[in-house]
């Protein structure tokens, strides 16, 4: 056969396949996506479980994965609130029953847990296995993900700790879901037809115009504690115009922003911080992957040499001095930059 | 001080501008009470007739500037344009405390200082939630599958090709004034509501994809857009607002590319609608015939009401405003004439009226809507006011074109109580007090 025939060929049997449709409204663009191709990335979840794959999950499985995975980030027992809100808490026996987390009501719980929260089973799934571990997203395989999850769900008191949680078992868990009941789409904020109330608005006032109340009820304002958590807000706004930012924090000395319009020192190393990535694994104050940074600064205060040694060790990474995680090796950032970085850490990590 | 003093009649000048280096080490020491001396200063002198200016004059037109003296910079010294380096106050900020790690955070835009209704692409409002990347475009590819003739694959080449079009809207996330629900929890309009942006996109209607690929209209009713971040972001959008024309597949925003921040190469536009659907960094776009529940529909995103129900899929962003100057955390420099100015917005079409109030409520007038009036973009509205020095409040108040008016805190909370976290479109408030100090303050 010639070439030229093969290729007919193939479009005959591309165009049977498919139809008579084939991207022909503008010829030329896009091309016929493979099924491997859409396989790679059509991996959602939705709530009557299609698109979820074949597998399964033990809850002791799921324990030793999410220690070594995730635990760093939301604690052994997906309590902790550092780096973000606690995923498992503030669920009761009685909710597993009713479907509906009472602490929702009362505010009996302090914070508003993943699990008080989500409805259907398919979210979590669906969610962890695009978008965790967070630093490593896409990484776990089906089976990990369902024990994973059959890890959390024990933790939640929803499946006892010998379950295993498979393709097969996940429909009769949803109906254990604690707040399988919580979610209404009876409102006027739906775009569309298919849910809500066909975009009623919940909440009405009429633009009157003169002496539309007899009093004005002032119920809050900025407490004065609260006036400098922002920063200074005088350097948030304008040097000219009809207005000024107040000064809410006293200049720090040698600041030079205030006089030359320029970041500061500060500022600038806080910026390459984050653009270096360093925070997505120190908080200034707060403990992330690695300890904070005033608690390096804390650590080696008034130490001779502190400064060279961290250099060093920031640029080949290491372990053991804050725990058993390692720092990674930070190859990627010049060393005059580390120092610069270092040096801000060990002066206290100020943003401004 | 000695040349400021001879300008009658007017305040004595910020400090940056014409301070000697002791004033300005005076300033350093606490420029509260410099701004209130400066008022007392100000409020004496403005009863005085204007008198003959001394001989010496004022500075800056007495004593040349560089700038007049000599030679400035060539053309292109930066071959990408930036602002004035005494612009460098007008920056993204975050609000300390909000969110724990800048991966998972916001940035808010500084409203406080934005003229018209475009917000400069570099100032736009940030919320990642896997961090940001520089997606390379020649790799980046949109995949359309699920109920369509053909599951198709477009490169940035293919979509550039196809016939764009551009049209200015505002995004705003869902979250935006989240904070201020139960109380006052910030002290400026960059914070209380930075989470707004508004820009020109240049793109293309997804609705011509989809008839690319032969969708399925009649079943497919909805459809998911997905990102190809970390977090592979996901929503649900109804397939109504496809077919109406204006969800757009985005590449363009205020003449060049998107900025990475905001999804460069592609991203999604859905005008109305709160920013977490306006996916960035867009890959996927599937047609189906449900709502998938993803993780920003099902554990974000849902307002929690005072029954303990959380509303599921609330996605509009309904008529909301706010006074942008004077607004909380500024200084009013003198009494005397002001251009009361904000923004206003619906996410159900085009702004009708805005009135203010500076009575706190009780009495109101109707603000000048500057041009253009467009649906689902940002609305800059103006009014005369002159300050006689007295304590006032604030405010302002929307109605957009389906005749919806923005309520009030005690009409938001009536119904949706103080815990819901998102869609807070309440009438905000700004007190100011006799020395000129704004702050932010919540009426009923
Ligand atoms: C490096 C830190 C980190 C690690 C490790 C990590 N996570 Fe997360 N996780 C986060 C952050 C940050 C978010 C919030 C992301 C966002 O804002 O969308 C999150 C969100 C989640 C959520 C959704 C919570 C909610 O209420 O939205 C789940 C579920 C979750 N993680 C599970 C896991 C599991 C399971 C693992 C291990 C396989 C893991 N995480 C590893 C940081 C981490
Ligand atoms: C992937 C996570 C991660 C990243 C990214 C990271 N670090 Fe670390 N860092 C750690 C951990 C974990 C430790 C604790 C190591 C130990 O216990 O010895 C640490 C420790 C440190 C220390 C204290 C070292 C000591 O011996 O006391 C400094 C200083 C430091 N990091 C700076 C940086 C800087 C600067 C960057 C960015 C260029 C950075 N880190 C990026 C995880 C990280």
């Amino acid at each position: 056969m010639s070439r030229f025939s093969k290729t007919v060929v193939a479009a005959l049997l591309a165009g049977c396949a498919l139809g008579a449709h084939a991207l022909d409204r503008y010829p030329g663009l896009g091309r016929v996506a493979t099924a491997e191709e859409v396989k790679a990335w059509d991996i959602d979840v939705r709530p009557d479980f299609v698109g979820l794959p074949k597998g399964s999950g033990s809850v002791d499985d799921g324990a030793d994965i999410f220690e070594n995975k995730c635990a760093s980030c939301h604690g052994s027992f997906g309590e902790s609130n550092e780096v973000f809100t606690p995923l498992v808490g503030g669920t009761t026996k009685e909710d597993v029953q009713t479907g509906r987390v009472k602490a929702l009501v009362t505010g009996s719980f302090p914070q508003r847990t993943t699990f008080m929260k989500v409805p259907t089973i398919s979210t979590l799934f669906d969610y962890i296995q695009r978008a965790m571990p967070w630093t490593a997203p896409k990484s776990l395989k089906p089976d990990e993900v369902y024990a994973v999850l059959a890890y959390l769900l024990n933790l939640a008191e929803v499946v006892p700790a010998d379950f295993v949680l498979s393709d097969q078992n996940i429909r009769d868990v949803q109906n254990l879901m604690p707040n399988r009941n919580g979610m209404s789409t009876d409102h006027g904020m739906w775009p569309g037809r298919g849910m809500g109330n066909g975009g009623k608005p919940d909440v009405k006032n009429v633009a009157c115009m003169k002496d539309c109340k007899t009093e004005v009820k002032l119920t809050s304002s900025l407490p004065e504690y609260a006036q400098d958590a922002h920063g200074n807000l005088a350097d948030q706004n304008r040097l000219v115009g009809g207005v000024r930012g107040k000064q809410t924090v006293a200049p720090a000395e040698g600041d030079e922003k205030a006089i030359a319009g320029q970041p500061s020192t500060n500022a600038i190393a806080t910026a390459l911080a984050t653009e270096k990535g360093c925070m997505a694994c120190h908080g200034v104050a707060n403990k992330i992957v690695g300890p904070s940074y005033q608690d390096v600064a804390a650590k080696y205060k008034g130490q001779d040499g502190a400064e060279a040694r961290l250099v060093a060790k920031v640029k080949s990474g290491g372990q053991g001095v804050w725990g058993a995680i390692p720092m990674p090796a930070q190859s990627h950032v010049k060393d005059e930059e580390i120092s610069k970085l270092v040096q801000w850490i060990l002066s206290g990590a100020k943003a401004q | 001080m000695a040349l400021q003093d001879e300008r009658p009649g007017r305040l004595r000048r910020a400090p940056e501008n014409f301070l000697t280096q002791e004033d300005i080490q005076a300033v350093q020491a606490g420029r509260r009470s410099f701004m209130r001396n400066a008022f007392v200063a100000a409020s004496a002198a403005m009863g005085a007739p204007m008198l003959a200016r001394a001989a010496s004059g004022d500075s800056a037109i007495m004593n040349l500037p560089p700038w007049s003296t000599s030679l400035g910079q060539p053309v292109a010294a930066r071959p990408y344009g930036l602002p004035s380096k005494y612009e460098s106050n007008l920056v993204r900020r975050e609000s300390p405390g909000l969110t724990r790690v800048g991966g998972s955070s916001v940035s808010f835009a500084p409203l406080q200082g934005l003229f018209g209704i475009i917000t400069p692409s570099g100032l736009h409002f940030e919320r990642h939630h896997q961090g940001w990347h520089d997606v390379d475009p020649g790799k980046h590819r949109l995949m359309i599958n699920g109920l369509v003739k053909t599951q198709a694959i477009f490169t940035m080449d293919d979509l550039l090709r196809l016939p764009g079009v551009s049209r200015i809207h505002f995004i705003e996330c869902g979250a935006n004034t989240g904070m201020e629900w139960g109380n006052v929890a910030v002290p400026t309009v960059q914070y209380s509501h930075g989470m707004l942006s508004c820009s020109e996109f240049t793109g293309v209607p997804l609705r011509d994809l989809l008839e690319q690929c032969g969708a399925d209209f009649k079943k497919g009713r909805y459809v998911l857009a997905e990102g190809a971040d970390g977090s592979s972001m996901t929503r649900t959008i109804p397939m109504e607002l496809i077919e109406s024309g204006e969800v757009m597949v985005a590449y363009g925003q205020n003449g060049e590319m998107l900025r990475p921040e905001n999804g460069y190469p592609l991203r999604l536009i859905v005008p109305g609608v709160q920013g977490v659907s306006w996916v960035k960094w867009l890959r996927r776009i599937e047609v189906g015939d449900k709502p998938w529940g993803a993780k920003d529909e099902a554990v974000h995103y849902v307002d929690l009401m005072p029954d303990g129900t959380h509303r599921q899929y609330s996605s509009i962003q309904e008529a909301k405003s706010v006074i942008t100057s004077p607004s909380g955390g500024q200084i009013l420099l003198a009494k005397g004439f002001y251009n009361i100015t904000g923004l206003a917005w619906s996410g159900r079409g085009k702004i009708k009226q805005v009135d203010v109030s500076t009575d706190g409520g009780i009495n109101w007038r109707r603000a000048r809507l500057e041009s253009p009036v467009l649906s689902k973009a940002l609305t800059r509205f103006n009014i005369d006011w002159v300050w006689d020095g007295k304590p006032v409040i604030l405010q302002s108040r929307a109605m957009d074109e389906t005749g919806y008016v923005q309520p009030s805190y005690g009409q938001l909370r009536a119904v949706r109580g103080t815990k819901s976290i998102y869609h807070n479109n309440a009438i905000q408030s700004w007190k100011i007090n006799e020395s000129g100090e704004v702050g932010n303050v919540q009426v009923l």
